[in-house]
């Protein structure tokens, strides 16, 4: 499957991750535009059921993006995300679904050129593993 | 009413910081997926008391589960209609009828309740399969966010007043009442480092209460009948119950 593009959703925590591809997009950085963003106050809002949502939606893949570890503006929300993240992995896992489409990135809002370098990552990872078979079933086609 | 609950509310909730229930923890997705292959249409039943507590079996474990099952189920080519509902208590007739619907409609009930009340699901609906979600583990208290430990077997018969309210029953791994076993090495059971020796907790207590004089009574042998070994258990109050005999 050579044309394949993976579909991306990226919960970015508004301190850091959202900012941070705001920067990309003011340095006109070039990314794969498979990512949809969707901004979060914090990480630490990020649920479980948010991630096996978006995979029962059809996405192929979740990028989690927060603060550095230490600098939460919430003190500990992305350290708490990164427990969920795990957890989810494993769910994920259990389910029968790769835990890779699934990962954790830590940034400030300065890094402008990571953010670039995340969507770039988590894409290839995905046009590697291939459509989410759940994709059929989901919204996103 | 259908059946009988003998109700123990004191395991419920503490009066301090830290909530008694009965702990639980969740079953592996993919044996759900086998045990419930055979549903067409599935109810995933959260209950809103213990298992919230111990993040096993509430509203947000319903939801986290009932995804992970239609992912399993989808990535198998398998259709399966999973529903989601919590109620209060799954081991009250009355706080059931909550979900009466929901339950009807199902074709099977995947309960997450404590083993107390998936049967009380089971026996409400006699003709409903009802699957138990989570593996009930202990009665225990929340000792730090994420770490659960069991405080009381209930035995029936509580001797934690002799004992500086530390439970030799549950907390000595041979549950010995005369005494410790000699096996414990700095505080801790042989059985585990991680295991602190329950008479060293005792013996630390009742010195710290100035109490020690209650070890020196011999110990009277434990009435297992009230247990579990004695049978299925009941507890009837004559004082409670609202049917008068006549």
């Amino acid at each position: 499957m050579t044309d394949f593009e993976p579909k991306v959703l990226a919960l970015c925590c508004h301190y850091c991750a959202y900012a941070a591809a705001d920067l990309a997009g003011s340095m006109r950085l070039q990314y794969p535009p498979n990512v949809r963003i969707l901004r979060l106050p914090c990480t630490g809002k990020v649920d479980v059921e948010y991630i096996m949502h978006a995979f029962e939606q059809g996405v192929d893949g979740v990028i989690v993006a927060g603060c550095l570890e230490g600098g939460c503006h919430f003190q500990e929300g992305n350290l708490r995300a990164k427990k969920r993240v795990a957890l989810a992995r494993q769910v994920l896992e259990e389910a029968g679904l790769e835990a890779d489409r699934l990962e954790m990135f830590n940034l400030s809002s300065a890094e402008g050129q990571t953010f670039a370098e995340i969507v770039e990552t988590m894409t290839d990872r995905l046009r590697k593993l291939g459509p989410s078979p759940l994709r059929k079933h989901g919204v996103m086609e | 009413m259908g059946f009988q609950h003998s109700s123990t509310p004191t395991l419920q909730y503490s009066a301090g910081g830290d909530s008694a229930m009965i702990v639980a923890y969740r079953k592996n997705i993919q044996e759900l997926k086998t045990a419930l292959a055979e549903h067409k249409r599935i109810l995933v039943l959260g209950c809103g008391t213990c298992v919230t507590v111990c993040l096993a079996g509430g509203e947000r474990e319903v939801g986290m589960i009932s995804s992970a099952l239609r992912i399993a189920f989808r990535l198998d080519g398998q259709e399966h209609e999973v529903l989601e509902a919590t109620i209060e208590r799954q081991c009250e007739n009355q706080f059931i009828e909550d979900a009466l619907k929901e339950i009807q409609e199902a074709d099977a009930v995947l309960s997450l309740a404590c083993g107390a009340g998936v049967q009380a699901i089971a026996e409400r609906f006699p003709a409903k399969p009802v699957y138990a979600g989570v593996d009930t583990k202990f009665i225990g208290v929340l000792q730090e966010q994420g770490v659960w430990t069991e405080k009381c077997i209930a035995c029936g018969k509580c001797v934690l007043g002799s004992y500086g309210a530390v439970c030799p029953l549950t907390r000595c791994a041979k549950g010995q009442l005369s005494g410790p076993c000699g096996g414990a090495r700095d505080g801790k059971c042989e059985v585990s480092p991680d295991v602190d020796c329950g008479w060293q907790l005792i013996y630390d207590r009742l010195k710290a209460l100035d109490r020690l004089d209650l070890l020196l009574d011999p110990a009277p042998l434990t009435d297992w009948s009230q247990s579990h070994e004695g049978g299925c258990r009941k507890l009837v109050r004559e004082d409670q119950r609202i049917k008068v005999e006549v």
